[in-house]
């Protein structure tokens, strides 16, 4: 795999859109109700639309042949850039909008940072999707309230996916040397400027929801590095990639 | 979405020809003897419905940003509307085809992402076809106006999304009828 950051860059921003859009589509068909099948199908599309637009651009920059349907299905495990809390399983409906709102929080502070990128392709796509997310964490951040703040029910579901995936937001933060790159380029912003605002939000959003951010802020690692995926990623893949493992380079 | 069969793989909705079969068979616009103003290319362009709203044209969306001539190639600038929206290759699709009914022969289709498209750019023919359609247009208030059907001002969300990415599930409180609401964007 190449080395060159701004190509890990591009994956790791494209991998996240993919991965959490697939593990979002996998509601498809199986959601509480109608409704809401419909909406989380809507934001697996807009995320998938993303995945084309920055692994497409990925592939432009490794100049080396492979194009977004090729960086996303025939790829293994160890070559995924995603952090870790996209790749978590759905568990309940409120395990899933927890994590999209913790993720959501976050895509948003990075997409409206990278507009001012240096990088005017980069920053287009930024302008794009930010658009498309500011309407996902709109709707994820009101579901957080809704079922944090609801029944006894509810609010117990609520916190425990939030202990569960707490665990998995600091690693958005931690820079490395790919970040390092990408900022020193002007290109993307140091991953730890985001932290405070980020903060601020998911504080509010959570204490209207009634909920309690755990205190140890202790940060699984090695999604965006690639370096230690959770278990669950390649078990993901088995699934998204089956057709292009059963029958390399198939097309319509 | 168009789901296509293993029968016709090509097959949709609409019925349009199927590109290729189009070059070989259909009746084509003889070779033009210069390029068609851009007016001209506005007006055709003007005719092409959305193919997954086909009240309205891909005009009336605004998701055409540009035609202009490049030497003897017509370059058509588009914007998508949202990014994962499956009807952007149909568009892409349409358009080559029927500017290729109408005598083009070199075209490029340029995708513009910056600015991102908004629905300000929609035309208010546009609006008022929508409205007319039973789909209530955006407005930078967040929510419809009234309901398409009964003009009623009386109307709840049921959600924030809907059928296709670009719209939201609304509901009348007066003649209790869903309706579907262009998002503003």
């Amino acid at each position: 795999m190449s080395t060159d950051p701004k190509f890990e860059f591009l994956c790791r921003m494209g991998d996240n859109a993919l991965v959490l859009g697939h593990r979002v589509s996998e509601w498809c068909g199986t959601a509480p109700v109608l409704e809401e099948d419909i909406a989380l199908a809507n934001m697996a599309l807009d995320l998938i639309g993303q995945t084309q637009l920055w692994l497409g651009m990925a592939g432009e920059v490794e100049g080396a042949g492979r194009d977004a349907d090729k960086l996303a299905f025939h790829r293994d495990v160890w070559d995924f850039r995603n952090v870790l809390l996209v790749e978590q399983p759905n568990g309940d409906f409120g395990q899933t909008m927890m994590r999209q709102f913790l993720f959501d929080a976050w895509h948003l502070a990075q997409l409206t940072a990278l507009i001012d990128s240096s990088d005017k392709e980069i920053a287009a796509i930024a302008e794009k999707s930010a658009k498309e997310v500011t309407y996902h964490l709109e709707r994820s951040s009101d579901t957080v309230i809704g079922l944090g703040d609801g029944t006894e029910e509810s609010h117990r579901r609520m916190q425990a996916a939030l202990d569960l995936l707490w665990p998995y937001v600091g690693e958005m933060f931690l820079g490395d040397d790919v970040d390092a790159a990408m900022k020193d380029a002007g290109i993307a912003p140091d991953p730890a400027i985001l932290r405070a605002g980020y903060d601020q939000l998911v504080g509010d959003t959570l204490a209207a929801a009634t909920l309690t951010k755990p205190e140890d802020d202790f940060a699984h690692r090695g999604g965006k590095s690639g370096a230690r995926h959770s278990e669950h990623l390649g078990h993901m893949l088995t699934q998204m990639q089956w057709l292009q493992r059963a029958y390399p380079d198939a097309t319509w | 979405m168009v789901k296509p069969s293993p029968h016709s793989p090509h097959s949709r909705p609409a019925p349009a020809p199927v590109p290729g079969v189009v070059r070989d068979t259909a009746p084509r616009g003889a070779a033009l003897a210069e390029n068609p103003t851009l007016e001209t290319v506005w007006a055709w362009l003007s005719a092409i419905p959305d193919p997954e709203i086909p009240a309205i044209s891909l005009t009336d969306l605004g998701i055409i940003r540009d035609v202009a001539w490049d030497g003897d190639t017509l370059v058509v600038t588009i914007t998508p509307t949202y990014s994962g929206c499956p009807a952007t290759s149909i568009i892409n699709l349409d358009i080559e085809m029927a500017l290729r009914d109408h005598g083009i022969e070199n075209l490029d289709l340029k995708r513009q992402l910056s600015p991102p498209w908004t629905t300000d750019w929609m035309s208010d023919t546009g609006r008022a076809k929508l409205e007319s359609y039973g789909i209530a247009p955006p407005r930078p208030a967040g929510g419809p106006q009234h309901c398409p059907h009964c003009k009623s001002t009386a109307v709840e969300r049921i959600s924030q999304f809907g059928s296709t990415p670009c719209k939201a599930q609304w509901r009348c409180q007066d003649c209790r009828e869903p309706f579907d609401y262009f998002k503003c964007i």
